[in-house]
């Protein structure tokens, strides 16, 4: 057992170090930008004591490693800055937006989830077969479709011509603002107050985005299933468990899945952080008011705290749910002591 | 109990067309010891294993006759086939290290052997388990049940795949080289276990190796095979006397501690065999 | 090298061309060539992806010829047309001829890809095979550097980073590059480290060759098989990247006939006029979609293991 803490210990360490060529690189990306962040705060054509006394009031007149220095101390404090589009603190922005995005991510895995295993599954075991062939085109068009045609798309038809889905945001106008926030989750929020029809217009909102993050994701996830599958089934233990006279079903699920199932936890996990990044581009197509619209909304007017906070915060959650892959594996595989 | 296989050819595609990799093999075996002797490639193998009906999804199976105790294993559904399977026919593999499920512990697998035929809790399973590992003489049965694989030896992994084919109480047992993974201080041992158990419960063996004196010693009758034919059938005491130059030159080729050589003659191969 | 001359003639001869017993190192070289074309012509889906490929290349080379109008050209009593003869596949908000503007983005965008495969591929491969060759305490620094860089999300980053310089076709290349390279510096280190520890790389270093010369000559062309696979496959995703870029309005910068670009400036169109963002949508679809069909079919010829 204290080999395998000890591995976490390693893994702790080397995530200490991710963290803080994290903070590095967010940190530079803010000190190369070419527009002056003091300019960016109060305007182009303030006097020039104003200038410095708020040069100096944001640290900017000391040298770029005690800058570093006070940027890691106001990090540690929990500390991201205020954002000049919102005039709210990052922390509070991230807290308000990010809940909408995890929401929209979680229900895309499960999707995801539920139809990319059984479909790499199916493909693995039909090896070759014109079934096969038809999972594999299927997944390479959902690793080649931009997500904004996509989701573009979907609007048009299942939005503007067929009216079967509501159209953007999370919410309809209606029903905006009427559940008390809880959890910031709009579909538990609901459930906890036991209000049915603001859960079915949150998850109606939810169909397509959800729908379209997975059909992204769900390609990868079927693809990879498939592989491990095909290596998986053409093991000896396979002929093994056939020989026993087990059922086809107890062979490909209890024996080949069983075999995969760590390693597909591990696949989950970093398809779970590439959404995070998918969010953002099917958050401006969906109107969707996360963290991945607030991302965008702040680069375009050049709002440095907001992007690097934002930056820094899906960073660090890509890099627990990289994490969460690796301890998976350690932890739950009895091959690895 | 009885095996009739007859004309047994099996090909497998290749960019070049269908390849046959057994070509008319026939043989019989009812409840004895035969043994099936060949180098790698040979076919003996994929002879046991269309037996089962274990072949990969792309091979061909062809024969005049390919049947288990009067069933067609060639009609058979996958229904009866189960039925032999892991019944009346159990199949132990070469090296236990690939061919044990490495995340389920031998008692999870073995119990799932016995279990599969029987109306019995998981408990009772694992008891069952447990008195099978005490029958393959382990003496720890209760902490090798608790193992994964990873953590036996080959020797014991190779006893666990034992109790494991014998939990349903088959009529024949395939062994495809069900020693040659392991160290020879452990040969002798698991072909004695297996001998021993095959003899006390009356069974049919099928020992599938390309170690000819081993064979003979341990078997009734031996069947040579190369190239996917087969040579010669001998019974076992008749191996002296074997008359084909492939069974010879095989015999020839061996070193001997009463006779020793200088150098030891290579095998040549007459296509002429192949007719 | 006599029988590289010899080697030409004889290349639509099959039979010289499959022989089991080829009579110099070329014959050997292009027989085996040939076999892996012939595995790889065999699969429709990779030819298709292949021969849309070589398409859009002409397309972007030849785009002066084969487009019908000046892509700047508006033509602002023509907005939003739809396809006609006039116009192939309408005109976009300015009125300019969508056809001629996808035909000069296909230059757009493959230039991107080019650009970044350019900087990508060659810095991946030699901190992968120095890292690998070298081992002990280079490795460790390299491997962790690109460890860092993978632990971020790629797009983000790309984001933050075309921000922080400024919007625009170069800095778009240089972020997308930026969070390239690491998977190939992983794919390259895993090759060398295996083929490091054979023989024949300890027959050449018996013979006296020096480490740079077994590294360039010996260890980075073996990698070049699975480097080629990964790049066809990267390929699609960063001509999404580029368009992704182009589509929140930080890669390229309107006017230019970038495709994710062309989407951004006509998504307010798309209720009514819908084929406008269509049309560039579908482009940026099929030439992904291209590569990956190519890159698959390229993955199941060279490098048989991972299929």
């Amino acid at each position: 057992m204290r080999g395998r803490f000890g591995r976490l210990g390693g893994l702790a360490s080397s995530l200490l170090l991710t963290l803080f060529g994290l903070v590095l690189v967010t940190f530079f990306i803010g000190r190369v930008m070419p527009i002056d962040p003091v300019l960016a705060v109060i305007g182009d054509h303030a006097p020039e004591d104003v200038i410095a006394r708020t040069r100096a009031a944001m640290g900017l007149d000391h040298s770029l490693p005690v800058q570093f220095a006070y940027y890691i101390r106001a990090l540690v404090q929990g500390d991201l800055g205020t954002s000049v589009m919102t005039t709210h603190l990052v922390t509070e922005d991230i807290a308000r937006y990010f809940p909408a995005t995890i929401e929209l991510a979680t229900y895309a895995i499960i999707l995801a989830t539920l139809v990319g295993v059984p479909l790499g599954v199916l493909a693995a075991v039909k090896q070759g077969s014109r079934i096969d062939q038809a999972i594999r085109v299927f997944c390479l068009a959902g690793h080649s479709i931009p997500i904004f045609l996509l989701g573009l798309m979907s609007l048009l038809v299942f939005y503007a011509t067929l009216d079967w889905a509501p159209g953007t945001g999370r919410a309809d106008v209606a029903f905006e603002g009427m559940v008390p926030v809880h959890t910031g989750f709009l579909t538990i929020d609901a459930l906890i107050e036991n209000d049915w029809d603001s859960l079915y217009d949150a998850l109606g909102h939810l169909v397509q985005p959800a729908g379209v993050l997975a059909y992204f994701s769900m390609a990868y996830i079927a693809r990879m299933t498939r592989a491990f599958m095909i290596d998986a089934l053409s093991g000896e233990y396979i002929i093994t468990a056939r020989a026993k006279g087990l059922s086809a079903l107890r062979v490909i699920w209890r024996h080949a899945f069983g075999n995969i199932a760590v390693r597909l936890i591990t696949i989950l996990a970093l398809t779970y952080a590439g959404l995070l990044e998918g969010a953002v581009v099917t958050e401006t197509v969906f109107s969707w008011p996360g963290l991945g619209q607030y991302l965008t909304v702040s680069l375009l007017n050049a709002d440095m705290n907001a992007v690097l906070g934002a930056t820094l915060v899906v960073g660090l959650i890509y890099m627990m749910l990289n994490l969460l892959a690796d301890a998976a594996y350690r932890l739950f595989d009895p091959r690895v002591k | 109990m009885k095996v009739e296989i007859d004309n047994l050819t099996i090909s497998f595609p290749s960019p070049q067309g269908m390849r046959a990799a057994v070509r008319g093999v026939s043989l019989t075996l009812g409840a004895e010891k035969l043994g099936i002797v060949g180098e790698s490639g040979s076919g003996k193998s994929l002879t046991a294993r269309a037996l089962l009906r274990l072949l990969p999804g792309s091979a061909v199976v062809r024969a005049d006759k390919l049947n288990f105790d009067g069933i067609d294993i060639l009609k058979a559904s996958e229904r009866d086939m189960r039925a032999i399977r892991g019944r009346r026919a159990g199949l132990i593999l070469q090296d236990p290290k690939y061919a044990l499920n490495p995340i389920m512990t031998a008692g999870a697998q073995i119990a799932e052997a016995w279990q599969n035929q029987r109306k019995a809790s998981r408990k009772e399973a694992m008891q069952a388990a447990i008195d099978l590992l005490a029958q393959v003489q382990i003496r720890d049965p209760k902490r090798v049940a608790e193992s994964y694989p990873h953590e036996l030896s080959g020797g014991m992994g190779q006893r666990v795949m034992i109790a494991m084919m014998l939990a349903p109480d088959p009529e024949l047992l395939i062994a495809d080289e069900p020693t040659s993974a392991l160290d020879a201080s452990v040969q002798a041992e698991i072909l004695r276990l297996m001998e021993d158990l095959v003899s006390r419960r009356g069974m049919g063996l099928m020992l599938i190796s390309h170690d000819l004196p081993l064979v003979s010693h341990f078997c009734d009758r031996v069947v040579v095979m190369y190239a996917g034919q087969v040579m010669e059938e001998l019974q076992a005491g008749e191996l002296v006397r074997a008359k084909h130059p492939y069974t010879r030159g095989l015999l020839e080729c061996l070193p001997s501690l009463s006779h020793p050589q200088t150098r030891l003659p290579v095998m040549s191969r007459d296509p002429a065999w192949l007719a | 090298m006599s029988g590289v001359r010899t080697a030409w003639p004889n290349l639509l001869d099959r039979d010289w061309l499959l022989t089991d017993s080829p009579g110099s190192r070329s014959q050997a070289l292009w027989g085996q060539r040939y076999r892996l074309w012939r595995d790889f012509s065999a699969n429709r889906l990779a030819m298709a992806g292949l021969i849309i490929v070589l398409a859009l290349v002409a397309m972007a080379i030849a785009a002066p010829l084969l487009a019908t109008h000046n892509p700047a050209q508006q033509e602002l009593t023509n907005r939003l047309a739809t396809p006609s003869a006039a116009h192939w596949l309408g005109t976009d908000e300015l009125g300019r001829d969508v056809y001629s503007r996808l035909l000069f983005g296909a230059r757009v965008t493959l230039g991107m890809v080019l650009a970044v495969v350019a900087l990508v591929a060659p810095f991946g491969l030699a901190i992968g095979c120095i890292a690998g060759y070298y081992g002990g305490l280079v490795d460790k620094i390299l491997m962790r550097t690109t460890d860092v860089v993978l632990a971020f999300p790629r797009l983000i980053l790309a984001l933050a980073f075309v921000a922080a310089i400024k919007p625009g076709i170069t800095s778009g290349i240089i972020a997308i590059a930026i969070t390239t390279w690491p998977p190939y510096a992983r794919l390259a280190r895993a090759e060398t480290l295996t083929i490091r520890n054979t023989d024949y790389i300890a027959a050449v270093r018996l013979t006296g060759a020096s480490s740079a010369r077994i590294v360039l000559r010996h260890i980075t062309p073996l990698c070049l098989g699975s480097l080629i696979v990964r790049v066809t496959l990267d390929m699609s995703s960063i001509i999404l990247f580029a368009a992704s870029l182009g589509f929140l309005g930080l890669g390229a910068q309107p006017p230019s006939p970038e495709w994710g670009t062309m989407i951004a400036t006509a998504r307010r169109f798309f209720l009514e006029q819908w084929w406008v963002p269509l049309m560039p949508g579908l482009a940026i679809f099929v030439a992904s979609l291209a590569f990956n069909l190519l890159g698959d079919g390229l993955r199941d010829v060279l490098d048989p293991k991972q299929r």
